[in-house]
Order: structure tokens, then sequence, then C-alpha cells
């Protein structure tokens, strides 16, 4: 039986030989995330489960409070004790402030994710580790509490979409560029209940960072997961991680997908997309006169060092337009260090930029850059749904580290290519 | 049997949309309904009748993985959501935590704001009180009446735990 890399992965933890799309399937994680606020609530429905008391296998249950650390009021604190306590007292895998990061950067950056795996996360965002190779999905709390007890998860096969990057891409064209544009051709719905496969020799260019920022978007199109091809970048990147094991699935050349969508390279231009919707997306050359407020560099999708290297080479020596906030969140502590040795930090400080400690903050209007009635903001997010980054009535425009370096020197929406 | 008023909403209605990232630090259900679609109309909570049903266009709930989006729903009292199709994070949610969600192809189009609408959930038939039409939504697939038929899935889970230590 033919079966793409998706397919294989579930087949082989759910323990069957074959899967075919549409089949309901309880399979076996190799790997259970969960964020302090997903956490607190899958915390309270483990509780109501009988005769749960331990989790399945505490080294394959991981918790990352991110989202609103450090605690940005008594609330948050209230939730994060609750989420360390549960993990301290079921010794669970757990990153405490000051060793942990956005849970996206974080899981691969520490080889807890790998080729092959199955993973599930309490957030949406959890599709990132496709980029390496693994089957992963976001679920809801009550998914993440029945896996603490069970080990399974309940899954149904999803048709896979194969998605073909043809030719080399353009100057300052990255991953995000790319899935900008992949997810404004199939809509906001366009991949629903589907895998992504990403093929094709734009692909195999890529460096992992962008990989990860891609499959980390492609929930934006609807899709459960999405997934790429396992290369010596891959392995190098993962070796350099870990030395736990993995097994690498590849698909079958007569697997069946349910569409293909072929993308030419040479068409794609470094995108922003526009409010409210991440499918929103043009070339940034046809942005138009659009001043902005505040540029956000960071984010599961671009908070890794690559993409802190593009928005430094860009920044350095010169000033933020003296209107911009510009915001610099490293996604990890070990970004964060990296970044320092490198002296990315010095200069985006002296070029008038704020660096945050690692924390998701903003990308969800949790802290640490809320935008006011009316205000714009560039952001290397994933998400400009109304008020997602505070006020109902500011506006984000999702874009690529390049872009959005670009716009905060120039002061509103431009590409690199214009400076 | 399920029985109320149609409050019609448009298609890809996000989960930020129906409860703003702001709240997501609430756990308390009855406090989370007080927001329920506040970013979409601050006068919703206000105005919504429990027991009424919503009824949408494609893609409801895409977004976030945030489980308070179907759980702010229930609080709030809406009896049913009914789209063409649910964005899958939100889809699981809704099963497992229990909101009745009816998969109905073009249910905006036969629906307006206020109508009246009858829902029976065992046999999927939708009804539009005001004009009379009678509709049939998607059966849900075997194995989820299995979690619905346990009443929930934290409540399936209890029994296969129970199962599997019989087994050892
Ligand atoms: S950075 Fe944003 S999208 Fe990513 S996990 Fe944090 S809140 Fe979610």
């Amino acid at each position: 039986m033919a079966m793409t890399m998706t397919e294989k992965i579930l087949a082989a933890h759910a323990g069957l030989s074959g899967v075919h799309p549409g089949q309901i399937i309880n399979a076996k994680v190799d790997l259970v995330l969960a964020n302090e606020l997903s956490a607190v609530v899958a915390i309270e429905e483990f509780g109501k489960i009988r005769g749960a008391e331990k989790v399945f296998d505490p080294r394959k249950v991981v918790i990352v409070p991110d989202h609103f650390t450090p605690n940005k009021d008594i609330q948050s604190a209230q939730v994060a004790k609750k989420v360390r306590e549960f993990a301290l007292a079921q010794q669970t895998l757990y990153f405490e402030v000051g060793r942990t990061g956005i849970e996206h950067v974080l899981l691969p950056e520490q080889g807890l994710v790998r080729p092959g795996m199955l993973v599930i996360g309490g957030d949406s965002h959890t599709c990132t580790y496709g980029g390496v190779g693994a089957f992963a999905t976001g679920v809801g709390s009550t998914d993440v509490a029945v896996a603490w007890a069970l080990g399974e998860v309940w899954l149904k096969v999803p048709p896979t979409i194969r998605l073909e990057f043809r030719g080399k891409k353009r100057p300052w064209v990255s991953g995000k560029d790319l899935i900008l544009y992949a997810v404004a051709r199939l809509g906001v719905d366009g991949a629903t209940y589907s895998a992504l496969e990403f093929t094709g020799e734009g692909i195999a260019d890529l460096s992992v960072a962008e990989r990860l920022t891609m499959a980390n978007m492609a929930i934006e199109a609807g899709a459960k997961n999405g997934i790429f091809a396992v290369d010596a970048k891959t392995e190098s990147y993962v070796r350099d991680a870990t030395d736990l094991s993995y097994t690498v699935y590849e698909s079958d050349p007569e697997a069946e997908y349910a569409q293909t969508v072929v993308f030419d390279m040479a068409d794609i231009e470094p995108q922003v997309a526009f409010p409210h919707l991440p499918s929103n997306s043009k070339p940034v050359a046809e942005a138009g006169d659009l001043s902005i407020d505040q540029v956000v560099i960071g984010s599961c999708t671009n908070g890794r060092i690559e993409d802190l290297r593009v928005a430094a080479a860009l920044l350095k020596g010169k000033k933020v337009h003296p209107r911009v906030r510009c915001i610099v969140i490293p996604g990890t502590q070990k970004v964060y260090l990296r970044a320092l040795q490198e002296g990315l930090l010095e200069t985006f400080i002296q070029a008038d930029c704020v660096v945050s400690t690692p924390t998701c903050g903003p990308c969800l209007g949790g802290h640490m850059g809320i935008l006011a009635e009316g205000e714009r903001c560039v952001s290397t997010t994933n998400r400009n749904f109304v008020g997602r980054m505070g006020h109902v009535q500011s506006e984000v425009y999702l874009a690529g580290p390049a872009v959005a370096a670009a716009s905060a020197l120039s002061g509103q929406i431009s590409g690199p290519e214009e400076l | 049997m399920i029985e109320g008023n149609v409050w019609k909403f448009g298609r890809d209605i996000d989960t930020d949309l129906i409860i703003a990232g702001r709240y997501c630090n609430i756990s308390d259900p009855d406090e989370l309904a007080k927001h329920v679609f506040e970013d979409f109309d601050p006068t919703f909570a206000g105005r919504f009748v429990p027991g009424d049903v919503v009824v949408a266009d494609a893609n409801f709930g895409c977004g976030s993985s945030r489980e308070v989006a179907p759980l702010c729903l229930k609080a709030a009292g809406v009896a049913a959501v009914v789209a063409p199709f649910f964005a899958r994070i939100f889809y699981r949610n809704a099963i497992n935590i229990g909101l009745p969600i009816f998969e109905l192809p073009d249910a905006a189009r036969y629906f307006e704001q206020g109508q009246g609408i009858r829902i029976d959930p065992d046999k999927g038939t939708v009804v539009n009180l005001s004009d009379g039409t009678s509709l049939q939504a998607v059966a849900f697939p075997q194995f989820m009446q299995k979690i619905i038929g346990a009443g929930g899935l934290l409540q399936y889970a209890g029994e296969r735990l129970r199962g599997l230590e019989n087994d050892r």
C-alpha cells in the first residue's frame, strides 16, 4: 500500500500496516506538549478522569510556560504556579523562566521533537514540528489531559495536499514569504482537515529554520499538519540538538495525494499579509504608503537566530524611524545568548530597538507591546485577526524578518530592496 | 430537542473573535461567558438568550486551539452551533467538551438572524421554524458517537483507563 509520510507515521503509531484518509485511529503519542494556558485547563480535566493519577510517561510530557511569562499579572502568576506545581509533582519535562522560551522554538532546539515522531500539543502551532519530519498537530486541553492519562490520541487520518515549489527563490525571499504566499493561494480554509506536504527544489534550498516557519503556519490554511521530507540538513540539525534516536519516513512515489498545487518560485516576492486574515497577503511592493507605529520581530514563527540575523543585517548602523517602536524577542534563552555572542543584540539596541526576554508576549495581545486604537504594526508573527495584538481597531500586518526590519527603518510598510 | 432563535454569523469566525486572547488566562466558564464575541460585538453577551443557536458560514472556529472558545459558548448558553464545516481543532474541542455542533452544507443560506430553529440531535435534522424548511446535518462517524455516548472524551478515557488496568 503506497502511503504519504504523514500516513506512514500515523500507521506506525497506531500499530497498523496501513491507513487511509478518513480512517479514525487511536495512536500512541511520543510527546504531549502544553503551554501554561492549555496546561491549566488540562490539569482540571485530568483531575476529572476516573482512575488517572500519574501521567502515562513523564518523559513524554512537556510543559512550557511561555504565553504570559515572565508573569504579566497576578492572574497569570496564579496560572503559572498551578502549572508548575503539577509539573513538579508529576515530574514531567518542564522549562522554568530563565530556561524556557517559546514552545515551538524551544522543542526542536532541545531535540525533543525529531523525525518520525507523533507529537500533539495544546497549542495550534504544534504543527511547527513537521519542519523536521514529525507528524505534529494542535489539539485542545481535553485531548491533552486524555493523552496524559492514556498516552494515546484519536485522530482522523488526513488527506494529503502536496505543495510543490519549483525553481529558486528570489532575493530577500524567506520561508515566511513562501508560506504567506501559499496560504493566500489556499485560503484560510483551503486545507481544512488536510496534511500539507511541502516539496520541490525551492524547499530543498531552505534552512531547517525556514521549514519550521512554514510548517508553523500550515494551520493558517486550516491544515491538520504540515510536513517536510527529512534530508541531510534536517539530520544535521537534529544531531546538533540531541543524540536520541529517530526514524525517517518517506512518501512513496505512488502515494495518493488529494491535490497537488505547484508554485513557481520566480513569482514569489517578499510578502505582507494585510488585516485581518493571514491569507490576505500581497507583494510588499504593492503595499502602498502605510505608516506604522510598531514592529515586532520574534514569535514561534520567526524568533530563531536565523531570523534575528536577517533583521540585524538590515538594522546595523542605522536607526529605527523615530515614530516607530521596534520590539525584538529572541525565541529562547539559547537564541538570546547566541544573539548576544554574535553581537546582534548590540546592533538592535544601537538601532533603538527594545530587546525582550523570550515570551509570546505581544503575539497574542498578552503583554510587552500591546497596540492602541488605530495603531498599525508590522509583525513576524502568524496571525493578524481582529484585536490579536491589542485594541480591536488596531491592525497587524504579517511579514518576514527582512520586511519587518526594513519597515522599522522607513516608518512605513516597505521591502528590503527599497533601503 | 434543541429549540431557540438564530444568531447569524459569517464565514471564518475565528477563536479570537469568540473569546479574545486577553481573557485566555480566565478559567471560570461564567466569567468567560461575559466576554463571548466581545470583539465582534461588545453588546452580544448582554443580548444573547441562553438556549439560542449560532448559525454561521464556513470555517467556524478557525485560529487558535483555545478550548475556552467552545467552553465559553457553552457557558454562555449556546445550545448548538450549526455551520457548513468547522475548523478542525474547534471541531475536536467541541466534541470533547460536549458543545453540540452540526455540519450542515450551506447552513448560512437557510437562516436569517432571529428566525426560529429546531434541531433533533439524534436524527441530525435541522428545521427553520420561520419558513418550515427541513434540512439534514452530516452524521457523526461512529467513533465520535462513542465519545458522545460516553458523555465526552474524559468519561470515555476513564472507561478506557479502567479497561487498560483490567488488561494488566
Ligand atoms: S508566539 Fe504566538 S503563535 Fe506562537 S505559540 Fe506564542 S502565542 Fe502562539
